[in-house]
């Protein structure tokens, strides 16, 4: 990208010297100098293009993946992305919560409708005790399978550094029986299941 | 990433996107065109003649590229005539309002429809005729694109493909996803959790580095 835009500086400067030259007379230089301007328009639109679709893919980012992003995708944005990354976080967080009541809606999750609310995990490796987002503990176990909230998109997500991808294989919605479903609205003590 | 990635489509008609990837690749498609003028100095950046102080003389023929056409083209038609590349004259205006379908548009230059919509922005007595064939040959090869891309499920489509423009491959594709998504809400796995490409490409790459 750089040595582009050093190519743009170098024929806008050289344009510059032809224009100078045309005002004092020559005329015929003219075309010279539409042509270099057709050149750096060229340019111009090639690279914005770019940056733009790396920012529409940026924006996908954020909806495919959450909003952590994993150190080897920051590794290749540059400082602007990065930030224009944050902005949007922030917009669209702010936007969740002013739809849908008190606490907000988050839109990135369920995604697809889902079929029913809660979902079985099946664990591959034994990671031992896990704390999700909102505060109930599991325990991972080798082939497992425990009943997950709404808030299942944040296994995917590596924290602490942890292989999470290993842990986690083809989830798949099953229809929790209803006397062992946990009481959506209420948690796990709640007494009428 | 492909659920939530949205790129620039091409422009539609004779306007181009100016974002769009896809019209940047096929403004770079020459035509073919005269100098209407001597081009001083242009010599050694369109590819002809030794020194730099040399010009182009009047009257010679040139291969541009489209996006420069544009640019250096205005309507008192002093720097550069355009003409029409022979895929849009009147031979083979012919062969298209025979038959439509047996033509290669791919190796016609993988554009036929935008280039031809972008070059009824350049003057040329031809226009209307231009206009009305890229009209009836896309009515022509639709219907065999929207068969081609309805009924062939799991199967290695690229014979189907080989001869089609780029506009009527996008054509083909969101026809394939159309029955890819069906044929899996009838299998029921539309409501089937999987992990999300990007993450499963994630997970790929993570391995390779701990094994690496």
């Amino acid at each position: 990208m750089r040595q582009a835009l050093e190519e743009m500086r170098a024929l806008y400067e050289r344009n510059q010297a032809d224009v100078s030259e045309a005002k004092s007379g020559r005329t015929d230089l003219i075309f010279l100098i539409r042509f270099r301007h057709c050149c750096l328009l060229r340019n111009q639109r090639c690279l914005l293009a770019y940056l733009y679709d790396r920012l529409l893919r940026i924006r996908a980012l954020r909806w495919e993946y959450g909003s952590v992003l994993p150190n080897t995708i920051q590794f290749h944005m540059s400082a602007e992305e990065v930030e224009w990354f944050n902005q949007y976080k922030k917009s669209l967080a702010t936007y969740m919560r002013s739809v849908g009541g008190e606490e907000g809606l988050d839109l990135t999750q369920d995604i697809k409708p889902p079929k029913s609310l809660y979902i079985e995990v099946r664990c591959l490796k034994d990671h031992g005790e896990f704390e999700i987002e909102d505060g109930t503990t599991i325990l991972l176990k080798k082939n497992s399978q425990v009943p997950v909230a709404g808030v299942w998109s944040v296994l995917f997500h590596p924290f602490h550094s942890h292989d999470i991808p290993l842990l986690m294989l083809a989830l798949q919605r099953v229809p929790v029986p209803a006397h062992t479903a946990p009481c959506c609205l209420h948690g796990p003590e709640c007494s009428s299941a | 990433m492909s659920e939530a990635y949205f790129p620039v489509g091409p422009g539609l008609g004779m306007e181009e996107n100016f974002f769009s990837l896809d019209d940047i690749l096929m403004s770079q498609e020459k035509l073919p065109g005269r100098a209407e003028s001597a081009l001083p100095r242009l010599a050694v950046l369109l590819g002809r003649g030794a020194g730099s102080a040399e010009s182009v003389p009047e009257g010679s023929k040139l291969e541009i590229p489209l996006w420069l056409a544009k640019g250096l083209h205005d309507s008192k038609r002093r720097i550069i005539s355009v003409e029409l590349p022979k895929i849009y004259k009147e031979a083979w205006r012919t062969v298209f309002s025979a038959d439509a379908n047996v033509v290669d548009l791919h190796k016609m230059g993988p554009y036929y429809y935008g280039f031809g919509s972008q070059l009824l922005n350049f003057e040329n007595p031809e226009n209307p005729e231009i206009a009305q064939t890229i009209l009836q040959t896309f009515i022509a090869r639709f219907r065999r694109i929207m068969d081609s891309s309805q009924n062939a499920y799991n199967e290695d489509t690229s014979a189907l493909v080989a001869r089609l423009d780029e506009l009527e491959r996008a054509l083909f594709q969101v026809g394939q996803k159309g029955l890819n998504d069906f044929q899996c809400w009838e299998k029921g796995q539309a409501s089937q959790i999987t992990a999300s490409s990007l993450v499963q490409n994630y997970g790929k790459r993570k391995l390779a580095e701990v094994d690496g």
